[in-house]
């Protein structure tokens, strides 16, 4: 089995050198990320944990494009959140959330050194990252959210009661000003800030300046720490891309991280994620392909496989082909490259890792231009191409059809006597009527008769095919299992 | 010796004479580095000229007010403006990392200019100025100084007389300077009311559920209140004219009050604004309706309220023209002004350049050999405006120095 290497991600933080190795707890379901983690994670944790952030920043983003209103970018970014990146308040197991919290510690630093690199990445990562933080701090319970405040030391300064008592006029113009609810400034307890500290409320009117303090009553606090949190954010990416460089040495990590920022350029989709999601669905492991091919694929991808496991290689096309058929029959990107890689074995794991992997994920849309490539259907295999891949039926001599059908698919019911009418079809071009036949001919233990094809209907992809195939035998496997 | 009496734009000849013996480097540079050795504030400082034939060139720094100087002299440009500090020497911008060049400090600048106000004045057009129209740009001057000082804390503000039509100022202390754009954005928001321009006449609906205006407008609305009946009603006479008044009611809530108003004014077309804002005043008390006197509020923030132009104060590298600069086309010197004769401020008794050196002619030389004419401006009325800067550059430069003072103290 494939197993990454670990590496130490170096922080960039000169505070890193300072701050605790080993265990670190996470007492606050919130965090402000000042100190980088320093703990070891294994090249796949890295690029996951930061994958999954992004899914949730790309949600975030394309929620302006789509001209969300809060209150629903508040629902969809909560959705993602606690589909990729749950964070649960401290009351749940201690275990679990702390867990959780080092999983939002690394992605938030993964995707640091991502989107530090330009100014227009850092701006979007800003802009993404304090929303969710304002959402998570809205979600926030109240005594957790309060023992998170205390933690920090945002350095706003009490107003002492004789001095609210002087500005009560003015406090309460400003408190009212702008707000249509009846409010009592005199109850409200107020701290100030030096006005630079919270521009939101300044450009509102919505505080009471006095010789550039701005006096905050406790219900808009938040605006402080909203913007602490964007300027400190800020500036950490700004001395993040100041040593950048120094990181460049590391081969491993600068494709992953070139990855990550042009997925959030290119803005991940919303049907990439689907897409990711239907994959999940199936959830077909590495091990189980070779089964599953030998009982439910076609010709053509059977063909692929047995050369796979022949040769140890595939060319690129056969490689495109099968891996697409692959993703689209349900096997998620991580069983892929499980897949893959014990299939080359001949293969060294740098070697693997440095021509191969980025392919196989970007056939998954997680590289380049992040597309959601389709499986290629019938009609693509059959344009004509190189041999080893394509349709059997039509590219195969019909000898070494016959040949290959009888040693494939003898085992599953296809007799010699049914090779003619086979061929009478590949004779005639016919060729997914061909591979139709061998369906109904390999499927009739399930039922499936002269003619009744896929639900009716020839073979045009083959993953129409597999699906069927492996559906049919679904209800007999679970009686196996019952008896 | 007689001053001619319109002004003319300058010759290419003028200007250079002007920037030799009379405009006043020395001061700009204390003005704009805050203490006596060049600091980046003016070694990092943008420059950008505009040359004859619409040529502009940016990115200009230099070492010292000689440096400055040597260039301003022989490039003869019609004005010069003064830009950021960046993050790098402008003129080596090229060889830096590109995003490495980025602009750090800048004065806090504003811009008022009365193009903004033609909406409501009446004895002026476009690019004039006379005193009765002064005096909006005098109560925008006196409602933002106050609020720059009181609410903001500011203290270092240079108010400059824009050769023309406007004002500009300049704020320098540390903590504006060092505003992001974002802040400064803020801040704009924080003190615009009117926007300018066509939709200067929109209801502003500053008042609050209970008729509160936020303690920065009321104190604002306290001074104009004071000088409104003078500037709108009898000096500009806003609300004479048909349209004048129609552009009043459209402010007034109540509809029966705006029909009887308009009756009673169509009636009686002598009525002067004075009457006619008497008229609404009774109203009010007659009817009780607060909202009917925040309306009235909301007029007098309306006509007085400082106009600001946005752009230029939000953005750190805008570039603003720089004090003591001449207005290519009215030949005025753009001088600091006095914030407490500000309201007597006569747009036409700044001097021009042609009128400056003539002065300078007037002047018997007593030591021929002497090449440098550092002190000419001692002998012209310039000199009471260079010393308003220079005193504002001392200000600036002490405080550096207390600065400095208590960093040292605290080893």
């Amino acid at each position: 089995m494939f197993k990454g290497s670990s590496i130490t991600v170096h922080d960039v933080n000169p505070e890193a050198q300072v701050a605790n190795h080993g265990l670190l707890k996470y007492p606050h379901r919130l965090n402000f990320y000042d100190i980088p983690p320093t703990f070891d994670v294994t090249i796949e944790e890295f690029e996951t944990c930061g994958l999954d952030r992004l899914r949730i920043l790309a949600e975030i983003e394309s929620s302006a494009a789509r001209n969300r209103t809060a209150e629903e970018l508040k629902d969809v970014t909560l959705k993602q959140n606690n589909k990729y990146l749950p964070l649960n308040m401290s009351k749940g197991s201690n275990g679990e959330t702390d867990g959780e919290r080092r999983r939002d510690h690394l992605s938030h630093f993964v995707l640091r050194l991502a989107f530090c690199r330009s100014e227009d990445l850092r701006r979007r990562f800003v802009k993404a990252e304090t929303t969710l933080f304002k959402v998570r701090y809205d979600t926030d319970l109240g005594p957790e959210r309060a023992s998170f405040l205390s933690s920090r030391n945002f350095n706003w300064i009490p107003v002492e009661s004789e001095e609210q008592k002087r500005f009560s006029q003015e406090l309460a113009a400003a408190y009212q000003g702008n707000r249509t609810e009846t409010g009592r400034p005199e109850k409200e307890k107020y701290y100030k800030v030096k006005w630079t500290r919270v521009p939101d409320l300044v450009e509102r009117r919505k505080v009471f300046l006095k010789g550039g303090w701005a006096y905050v009553p406790s219900r808009e606090l938040s605006s402080i720490i909203f913007q602490e949190f964007e300027d400190h954010l800020q500036k950490a990416l700004e001395m993040t891309a100041r040593l950048l460089p120094r990181l460049d040495e590391d081969t491993r990590l600068v494709p992953i991280l070139d990855n990550l920022s042009q997925g959030f350029l290119a803005g991940i989709s919303a049907e990439w994620t689907s897409a990711a999601d239907a994959g999940n669905a199936e959830n077909i492991k590495a091990e189980q392909i070779d089964g599953i091919a030998k009982k439910h694929f076609p010709l053509c991808m059977r063909t692929l496989h047995e050369n796979l496991l022949r040769d140890h290689h595939l060319k690129h096309f056969g490689r495109l082909q099968y891996g697409l058929f692959l993703k689209v029959l349900g096997v998620s990107i991580e069983e892929a490259i499980v897949f893959w890689r014990k299939s080359f074995s001949l293969m060294t794991d740098d070697k693997f890792n440095k021509e191969y992997k980025y392919n196989i994920r970007h056939s998954y849309g997680l590289e380049g231009k992040r597309a959601n490539y389709a499986a290629k259907s019938c009609m693509q295999i059959l344009t004509p191409g190189p041999s080893d891949h394509g349709c059997p039926y039509r590219n195969y001599s019909p000898e070494n059809l016959q040949t290959a059908l009888l040693s494939t698919y003898s085992q599953q019911g296809l007799r010699a006597a049914d090779l003619p009418e086979i061929m009478a079809s590949v004779k005639t071009q016919h060729y997914h009527v061909a591979c139709t036949r061998v369906f109904e001919l390999t499927h009739s233990s399930f039922g499936v008769g002269r003619g009744e094809g896929i639900s009716g209907e020839n073979v045009t992809h083959p993953n129409e095919y597999a699906a069927r195939s492996m559906e049919l035998a679904r209800p007999k496997d679970e009686e196996m299992v019952t008896e | 010796m007689d001053i001619d009496e319109s002004s003319q734009p300058a010759s290419p000849e003028v200007m250079l004479v002007f920037y030799r013996r009379l405009y006043p480097f020395k001061s700009i540079y204390n003005w704009l580095n805050h203490e006596h050795a060049p600091t980046q504030l003016f070694t990092h400082r943008e420059f950008a000229f505009t040359l004859p034939g619409d040529v502009y060139l940016r990115y200009n720094s230099f070492g010292s007010a000689d440096e400055l100087k040597k260039q301003v002299c022989q490039l003869n440009p019609s004005r010069f403006e003064i830009g950021p500090i960046y993050s790098a020497r402008p003129r080596d911008r090229k060889t830096v990392r590109a995003g490495a060049f980025t602009p750090l400090l800048r004065e806090l600048v504003f811009d008022i200019d009365m193009t903004d106000y033609d909406p409501v004045r009446t004895c002026c057009a476009g690019t004039d100025i006379c005193r009765k129209c002064w005096q909006f740009i005098a109560a925008a001057v006196r409602v933002l100084d106050s609020a720059l000082r009181e609410q903001f804390g500011y203290e270092k503000l240079l108010w400059v007389y824009s050769g023309r039509r406007g004002i500009h100022l300049w704020i320098s202390d540390r903590e504006a300077m060092e505003l992001t754009d974002a802040q400064r954005k803020a801040l704009v928001g924080w003190l615009t009311v009117v926007q300018g321009g066509k939709e200067g006449s929109r209801k502003l609906g500053l008042h609050g559920a209970k008729g509160q205006l936020s303690p920065a407008l009321q104190a604002a609305l306290d001074y104009l209140r004071t000088i409104f009946g003078a500037l709108v009603l009898s000096n500009q006479d806003c609300f004479r004219s048909v349209e004048g008044y129609e552009e009043l009611l459209k402010a007034i809530p109540d509809s029966r009050v705006v029909d009887t108003m308009r009756t009673k004014w169509t009636a009686s077309p002598s009525r002067s604004s004075e009457d006619k804002w008497n008229d609404l005043l009774k109203q009010t008390q007659t009817k009780t309706q607060s909202n009917l006197m925040a309306a009235l509020e909301d007029v007098i923030l309306q006509y007085t309220y400082p106009r600001l132009d946005a752009e230029v104060s939000k953005h750190r590298n805008h570039l603003l023209k720089a004090p003591f600069c001449v207005h290519p086309k009215t030949g005025r010197v753009c001088v600091p002004l006095d914030l407490a004769t500000i309201e007597n401020f006569e747009p036409e008794s700044v001097p021009t350049v042609s009128q400056l050196l003539r002065e300078l002619d007037g002047i018997v030389r007593d030591d021929e050999d002497s090449k440098e004419f550092h002190s000419d401006w001692e002998k012209t009325s310039l000199k009471p405006y260079i010393e308003l800067l220079d005193r504002h550059a001392l200000s600036l430069m002490e405080a550096t120095r207390n600065e400095k003072r208590k960093t040292d103290m605290s080893w």
